[in-house]
């Protein structure tokens, strides 16, 4: 057999869910900072990602359904074990899904309740996320330390997302809430190079193949590039915000691509960390080739639409700009 | 004792996140349509009645689209979760079957759905047609993946075994227009048309009872009324054509929707009755002598598979039962419903106010009979998952019990507090009228 299937489907799935982690990060992000806003400022707030938030989280979708069309069993194990987290994390995007939708449409204290559960749901979502990443990392191994490590990862993506949805803002926004960003963007960058530096640490500590494959010397000095390309984008953040509208989330995006290269590269060619491989749990050719060329055909489409859709929504946010 | 507890946990969340779920894309796949039409109206007439019409439309579209959404998502999680067996036995073909649901479907309707929401002023009128017509093909994919995937779990086709058990797809036009697919689709799709056209009745009626004179109310009421009136009979027709395919394919699910615990000639149809798994028999049975084998076989002595053929792999007999008396039984009362209501708002009359009533407590009719139908249909595949090849039981993962009911409970306390919130909202933006003009406000 000439191509690689289970390869070409782990970099499709991988890219869905660094796509997923960057667009929906920046919403979430967004709804993560809804308290910090004044009644007129969260509904710019939500106007910025009301016309996107929906597609998003497809993306989502797609990454998991990639997980289940080409590793099936992999699918079913990790989901197995990470089943309080997902349970977690899906009450929280119902919670905010409904709340975009119930808060432009209720008075009163109800509005102030959906804005809570907005708020409320982004988090628990993004905590969750984390929750599901850290468990990733270290094999879902049972113990506190592993907990205490997830709960780490997990205050470092909602930080990653807080800078998201903050330098978003002050790409979609401008007066007094833009101002704000701008803050609450350095205080996001402050929290990730903390996350970044305490999972980076911690991670070659929690697992044996990790640490191996990081510190093997001479790959180390080559390796030794994506850490300092991190370092360089959370610097070119600080440096744009406040003198540039574009660049600082332009810069947190490639904080979280490096940061998912750095993690892709640690657990590759694992599934389950040195429990299961691509190749392992891999589906049946016939099943990948079939879905391969539906992808190959649609996924122009969709990007193309995509980008269409970010084309008619170009521009600053404005209160009830996207209320319908 | 055990395994049976974390089992009937499992599929009371399955069950309950499913039918939750279905709520929603019950009433947008045919509302897309709809406001397709209403869209185009105005387009057509420039006339504000109407674009007032779509923007009442397109808000509680939106609102529904949501809860369809995010209520969806947990399904995509939910066969990993609790249910790896599925996976690993028929995930070559459940998968593909899903992919192209993500990758057809649910990417154009959420994409557009935001050019359709909020872009009214920012493209040209025809992209914002169009936007309209793909969220609308979007739904209606989307209902056609995922009841291609239903349907070949009940009438599994065009698949092989691999030596390792797995199943493969060996003829993907097989697997996809399996036996039973067409008539399923064509139910459901007709499911989903009356649920909304009752919708569209309900919250109109409910407008002129607060406001008599709103013309678009009126005009709304009677969109809904004639559409409930036409989609009525078909969906009889296509009920009985699909109950004859399942009579082909899936005999165990007939014999415990007619309760037939014996088979033979000349079988009666039970109007009510009891069914009593211990005596294999019914209680308290009231029929229509060899009215089964008319209704079946279109002949009074036509013969009926009872289900003493199957062994014990049987349904649950008395859920199948009752949930199909209550989907014919409804489905009888929407026909009567909208035939009676077309009439008599037929030419321009003002319907009285105790129709508009009786249309105002008919908004959800279409809800339990969607639910009683894929009760009758998902239940009367019980025990097996996929018909033939996986029992449910063999599906389920090692999730303790303590987890699923926690999980459980989360979810029935989320699915609360998001209906409630969903009628409230929508009974209140019927009531407020359409007749708000502004802005970027689409």
């Amino acid at each position: 057999m000439s191509v690689d299937l289970p390869l070409i489907f782990t970099a499709l799935m991988g890219l869905a869910i660094l796509i997923y982690v960057v667009l929906d990060g920046y919403d979430l992000g967004v709804g993560m900072l809804m308290p910090a806003g004044s009644a007129e400022e969260q509904d710019v707030m939500v106007s910025s990602i009301g016309p996107f938030w929906d597609a998003n989280e497809t993306w989502l979708v797609l990454g998991i359904g990639l997980l289940l069309i080409a590793f099936p069993p992999a699918y079913g194990m990790i989901l197995g074990a990470l089943y309080i987290p997902v349970a977690i994390m899906l009450v929280g995007l119902m919670l905010r899904g409904a709340a975009f939708e119930f808060r432009v449409k209720a008075l009163g204290w109800h509005r102030e309740l959906w804005n809570w559960l907005f708020w409320f749901g982004s988090f628990l979502a993004a905590l969750a996320q984390g929750l599901m990443l850290g468990r990733t990392i270290t094999g879902y191994a049972g113990g506190f330390g592993y907990w205490l490590f997830s709960l780490v990862v997990a205050g470092g993506l909602c930080g990653g997302y807080v800078l998201l949805g903050s330098t978003w803002l002050v790409l979609r926004t401008e007066g007094a809430l833009q101002h704000k960003a701008i803050v609450w963007a350095r205080w996001g960058l402050a929290w990730v190079a903390l996350g970044v530096a305490l999972v980076s640490l911690a991670t070659p500590l929690a697992s044996a193949t990790v640490r191996a494959k990081w510190f093997d010397f001479p790959h180390t000095l080559g390796l030794m590039l994506l850490p300092l390309a991190t370092i360089a984008a959370g610097a070119w953040v600080w440096r744009t915000l406040g003198r540039s509208d574009w660049k600082p989330f332009a810069g947190a995006v490639a904080i979280f691509a490096l940061a998912f290269a750095g993690l892709a590269y640690s657990l590759f060619p694992y599934l389950i960390i040195d429990r299961m491989t691509i190749w392992q749990a891999a589906a049946d050719p016939s099943s990948l080739e079939f879905v391969l060329v539906g992808a190959l055909i649609v996924l122009p489409f969709i990007l193309g639409y995509t980008a269409f859709s970010y084309r008619v929504f170009r521009g600053k946010a404005r209160a009830g700009l996207y209320e319908h | 004792m055990h395994a049976s507890q974390a089992l009937d946990l499992a599929r009371a969340q399955f069950g309950i996140n499913i039918g939750f779920h279905i709520l929603f894309p019950s009433i947008t796949i045919g509302l897309a349509w709809l406001l397709v039409y209403f869209r185009v109206r105005y387009a057509r007439s420039g006339d504000p009645a109407w674009l007032a019409t779509y923007r009442l439309w397109t808000r509680i579209f939106a609102l529904t689209f949501a809860m369809g959404v995010v209520t969806g998502i947990v399904m995509s999680f939910q066969f990993g979760t609790n249910w790896p067996g599925y996976m690993n036995k028929v995930g070559n073909v459940a998968g593909p079957l899903l992919g192209y649901e993500v990758l057809t479907a649910f990417f154009l309707e959420a994409t557009f759905l935001g050019v359709m929401l909020f872009g009214m002023n920012r493209v040209p009128g025809w992209v914002h047609v169009l936007s309209a017509a793909l969220v609308a093909l979007g739904t209606t994919l989307s209902a056609f993946w995922i009841l291609a995937l239903d349907s070949w779990m009940q009438t599994p086709a065009g698949v092989a075994v691999r030596p390792d058990g797995a199943l493969i797809a060996g003829d993907w036009w097989q697997v996809i227009f399996n036996p039973s697919l067409p008539y399923r689709l064509v139910h459901m799709l007709l499911a989903s048309g009356l649920t909304a056209a009752f919708l569209v009745a309900g919250l109109s009626a409910w407008r002129l009872l607060k406001a008599g004179g709103d013309a678009a109310a009126r005009g709304t009421l009677r969109t809904g009324v004639l559409i409930a009136a036409l989609l009525a009979p078909l969906q009889i027709a296509a009920g009985d054509m699909h109950g004859l395919n399942t009579l082909e394919h899936q005999p165990e699910k007939i014999a415990a929707i007619e309760a037939i615990w014996h088979g033979g000639r000349g079988i009666p149809l039970e109007l009510f009755a009891i069914p009593n798994r211990a005596t294999r028999s019914n209680d308290y049975a009231i029929g229509i002598p060899k009215g089964a084998s008319l209704v079946l076989r279109h002949d009074p002595d036509g013969e009926l598979p009872g289900l003493d053929q199957f062994g014990d792999d049987l349904p649950p007999v008395a859920p199948v039962f009752f949930a199909f008396r209550i989907m014919v039984g409804l489905g009888v009362a929407m026909l009567a419903l909208a035939w009676f209501g077309a009439w008599r708002t037929h030419r321009g009359r003002t319907a009285p106010r105790w129709l508009l009533w009786t249309f105002a407590g008919a908004t959800f009719i279409g809800w339990p009979a969607v639910l009683a139908g894929w009760i009758v249909t998902e239940m009367g595949r019980q025990p097996w998952l996929v018909t033939g090849i996986l029992k449910t039981r063999d599906a389920l993962g090692d999730v303790p019990d303590a987890a699923i009911g926690a999980s459980l409970t989360g979810y029935i306390l989320t699915y609360g507090l998001l209906l409630l919130a969903y009628i409230v909202v929508l009974t209140h933006l019927a009531g407020e009228g359409g007749g708000e003009t502004g802005g970027e406000r689409a």
